[in-house]
């Protein structure tokens, strides 16, 4: 990362504050579209973090795949599910709140502890910085090849089932509901007989008529 | 910049992700609460990839890796809830007792 280290503490600051801030209105919002537009704004300031730690490859598969995968899928989700709903309200529903709100808490407090207390190994090794997409190749066809073909294997599996969970089931009253609006889609011809013994249309008459060759 | 400033930035949306895939009632936010523990996830693992082994960077292997099958999983997950909402004609997940004694 050639950017001096007060611009990166900088940038670190905004990503880090916009990512907690649309993380919390993900969880805390009541619109569940505003939520999934905020959480695209997680998913892009986790990609800023990673070219912070200079990974230009992983923040831009991180743009590809969350925000252009897999945010546009849970937006169509929410589009397929949309039943405008009030929840039954639970009684005693602040007290599961304020007990994971108090859990959740603790265990932010026991991790940071854990982070700060660690006296962690810090590398001087040089950065593989702009190489890291030939790294990462390297690794993936060389000591990580079965993961990936493993990997491969997988997303086919959830390609499968995720069809087969989401098929809509044969249903008879759709099947009734076709049949009342077959007549409505066949073409408005009238019958070819008919259309051969109209009076007032000569060339329907030779020869050389479609109508008529195919009788 | 310090990689506890990272780990710290991470454990704080692990616990955010926490917090959301308790409380939350409706089954898509569930989903996104999963995306958010996912990602808390990653930046650990990009953040140790950077500090600790800078040359041979493996954590950014591993990464790659959990994107793919957070992938995986938001598909099957949200064709698991489209079908629960199609034979129980909600999302909230309190009426989700299938298995539930």
């Amino acid at each position: 990362m050639n950017l001096a280290d007060g611009v990166q503490i900088v940038s670190f600051g905004v990503l880090a504050l916009m990512m907690l801030g649309a993380a919390l209105g993900v969880v805390l919002l009541e619109n569940i579209v505003y939520s999934a537009f905020l959480l695209g704004g997680v998913f892009i300031s986790i990609a800023g973090l990673y070219i912070l730690l200079n990974a230009g490859f992983v923040a831009a598969a991180q743009v590809l795949i969350y925000v252009g995968a897999v945010n546009v899928l849970i937006l169509f989700g929410i589009m397929l599910v949309n039943k405008r709903q009030n929840f039954v309200p639970l009684r005693n529903a602040w007290v599961g709140k304020i007990t994971t709100a108090a859990v959740c808490l603790g265990l932010f407090a026991l991790l940071g502890t854990m982070v700060l207390a660690t006296p962690w190994a810090i590398s001087t090794a040089p950065v593989a910085g702009d190489t890291s997409t030939v790294v990462i190749g390297m690794h993936f066809f060389s000591d990580f090849l079965l993961p990936f073909e493993l990997a491969s294997v997988l997303l086919l599996m959830a390609l499968i089932g995720a069809i087969v969970l989401a098929r809509r089931e044969f249903l008879p009253d759709a099947l009734e509901r076709e049949e009342t609006q077959q007549p409505v889609l066949t073409l408005p011809e009238r019958p070819r007989e008919l259309a051969s013994a109209a009076p007032g249309s000569p060339d329907r008459t030779l020869g050389t008529s479609p109508t008529q060759r195919n009788v | 910049m310090e990689l506890q400033y990272f780990l710290l930035l991470a454990a704080a949306l692990f616990c955010i992700g926490i917090y959301g895939l308790v409380t939350s009632r409706n089954a898509i936010r569930v989903l996104m609460s999963i995306e958010l523990l996912l990602n808390a996830v990653n930046i650990n693992l990009m953040a140790f990839s950077n500090y600790l082994d800078p040359s041979g960077i493996k954590g950014q292997v591993f990464t790659v890796f959990v994107i793919t099958i957070a992938a995986a999983e938001a598909a099957v997950g949200l064709a698991i809830v489209l079908s629960i909402y199609r034979n129980r004609d909600t999302v909230d997940m309190e009426q989700f007792n299938l298995l539930k004694w």
